[in-house]
């Protein structure tokens, strides 16, 4: 696979019992874009993202995702069930067994993909600045011996950690409330800490669910900028589901119109804006309550 | 006046016992909302461990009461710390999504293997440990005296060092927020790159370890124990976790303490058969007046 994709994915299906929640869906996002996962209400956006970040298990297909140098099978590192083949081939056999020990969707954070939720979850007794210091774990080697003796090392990597806490902090306009917990804030400055939050783990591509969902115009705008400063300044891939069509059109790269689990239509936004099927599937459905200017 | 001093002397050494076994309780159910029944019986491990490791010592010629005492304390927490581990691995895990009850019941079954383990590898009969550490400091208090022996002193000292520890790994290192995001929402952690699993394992091993200190320290003090010891104890200290919240750190130690002082006044100077009673009524009391404990907070319906 080529580097100017960051994420593949082909023949993803999702089946929750009898309900087909997702049906062969297949798009590719391209390294650097702002791209958008629209589509009406139920179509499967968010189980999309679900699967995506290994908070489900896809049933069926293949999520590449391709950050830090490497290749990873989000599918792969939830661990699957043993297929016959794997008892004639121990290299397989061990790679599976790994991951069904020590698999789960921690890996799928550390190869390079972070997410925010559409309902807020913060750690909501826990301070703003702990928020984005548990995000970092990984990437600061402080060993739990170095913490009780307090070791130079482990000075300078806590003062290095909260160096970026404050840089994040100043790109959410936050600082101010660095040491409230992250419950007591406005909801629109939850929504930009979950964002923080989620860029302090160091993704290559972040998914946002509905980030303006419950924001005024300004905030809207606010919003809008920052994600451009995400991928100007800071090279990551944003993928976003988004209802207000006023800010997908503004920011998006690259859309991808999802309906009843499958893909409907992709393509830049002009195309989209014009796309018959598109219009159809939001007018046709819910032409009432679903406010579409597109 | 004398009896008064001397129990509540007596009440906060057996309570920070109490509260250093309510640890173990109370974080294993913040972190996986389960109770472990097989903890008390952790600790009744950690009693053998070190009647174990104190026969070891001493037949290695070492006879300097400070050397023994850290050696078995030592030995005694780091093999316990992997009983806790191995629990966790072979009773809870393979259950992790499953509902609550089975894990419950997994829980018991576990306890009473424990338990019978025990039994059949060391025997049924009460074992013992020579006091190793005599002596007391005594002030006399108007026309009687108190008397604190050294080894409750010790008790105490080591109970609170070692709470003392806990709360600041807790509070401040990188694993001790690992352990709180991993608690607040478990799959948010794991979203964010925490290994939660990893996490749950080190709950559990932390929460043996605690139960180990108060093992040596009882057992150093008491000398004698039996395959059962873990069962009342842990009950109790489960009732510790319960008064302070559970789920609460500080309410745990918080619990203990109260529940130690009160048990130890009662008995002093009302009856000390009725002392369990008295201990079980205190807690359905603070329960019907603060329905999630002393320090708990009350349970929100996650939307």
């Amino acid at each position: 696979m080529s580097q100017e994709h960051v994420l593949k994915v082909e023949n993803l299906v999702m089946h929750f019992g009898g309900i087909k929640a997702l049906n062969d869906v297949n798009f590719d996002i391209q390294r650097g874009s702002v791209s958008a996962l629209i589509g009406p209400n139920g179509a499967g956006k968010t189980t999309v993202f679900n699967c995506l970040t290994g908070f489900y298990k896809a049933t069926g297909g293949k999520i590449t995702l391709s950050a830090g140098g490497k290749e990873t099978s989000v599918i792969k590192v939830l661990g699957e069930p043993f297929q016959p083949a794997d008892f004639f081939s121990p290299v397989a056999f061990v790679r599976r067994l790994k991951y069904k020990m020590f698999g789960g969707s921690h890996l799928v954070n550390r190869a390079g993909l972070a997410r925010t939720f559409q309902n807020i979850r913060l750690f909501k007794e826990m301070s703003v600045v702990e928020n984005l210091l548990v995000a970092q774990h990984m990437r600061v080697n402080r060993s739990l011996i170095a913490g009780i003796l307090n070791t130079k090392a482990y000075q300078k990597a806590e003062e290095e950690a909260l160096e970026r806490v404050f840089y994040w902090l100043g790109v959410v306009d936050l600082v101010d409330s660095a040491n409230r917990l992250a419950g007591e804030l406005s909801y629109g400055q939850q929504r930009r800490l979950e964002i923080a939050r989620a860029m302090c783990t160091n993704p290559e591509i972040v998914c946002l669910d509905e980030p303006a969902a419950g924001l005024n115009p300004s905030e809207t705008e606010a919003l809008t900028k920052m994600i451009r400063v995400l991928r100007d300044e800071h090279n990551t891939t944003v993928l976003l589901i988004e209802h207000d069509m006023g800010m997908v059109m503004d920011i998006s790269d690259y859309i991808v119109v999802l309906d009843h689990g499958e893909v409907i239509a992709k393509g830049g936004p002009d195309d989209i804006k014009n796309n018959p099927k598109v219009i159809a599937a939001y007018l046709g459905a819910e032409e009432d309550d679903e406010e579409v200017t597109l | 006046m004398d009896i008064v001093l001397q129990q509540l002397v007596n009440g906060l050494t057996l309570g920070s016992v109490y509260g250093l076994i309510a640890i173990g309780y109370t974080m294993v159910y913040g972190i996986i909302g389960m109770i472990n029944f097989a903890h008390g019986d952790v600790y009744m491990v950690s009693a053998y461990i070190t009647a174990i490791a104190i026969a070891l010592l001493t037949f290695f010629g070492i006879e300097s009461f400070p050397i023994i005492i850290i050696g078995t304390l030592f030995l005694t927490v780091a093999v316990t710390g992997a009983y806790g581990w191995v629990i966790e691995r072979v009773a809870y895990r393979p259950l992790r999504n499953s509902s609550r009850l089975s894990v419950l019941i997994s829980a018991i079954g576990m306890s009473l293997i424990l338990q019978n383990y025990v039994q059949l590898s060391q025997g049924a009969n009460q074992q013992g440990v020579p006091t190793l550490l005599t002596g007391a400091i005594r002030f006399s208090v108007g026309d009687g005296f108190v008397q604190i022996t050294y080894m409750k002193l010790l008790i105490l000292l080591i109970s609170l060092l070692g709470m003392g520890v806990l709360t600041y790994v807790i509070q401040k290192t990188k694993l001790g927020r690992m352990c709180r995001a991993t608690q607040q929402d478990r799959k948010m952690a794991s979203i964010l790159g925490i290994d939660t699993d990893k996490v749950i394992s080190t709950v559990f091993v932390i929460g043996a370890m605690m139960a180990a200190l108060a093992g040596v320290l009882i057992t150093l003090d008491y000398g004698a124990f039996d395959f059962y010891v873990g069962f009342i104890i842990g009950i109790k200290a489960f009732t510790a976790a319960v008064l302070g919240g559970i789920g609460s750190l500080p309410g745990a130690m918080l619990g203990g303490l109260i529940l130690g002082l009160s048990e130890a006044l009662f008995a002093g100077l009302i009856s000390s058969d009725y002392k369990d009673v008295f201990s079980f009524s205190l807690l359905v009391l603070i329960l019907i007046i603060r329905p999630s404990g002393l320090l708990g907070k009350p349970e929100v319906e996650k939307v």
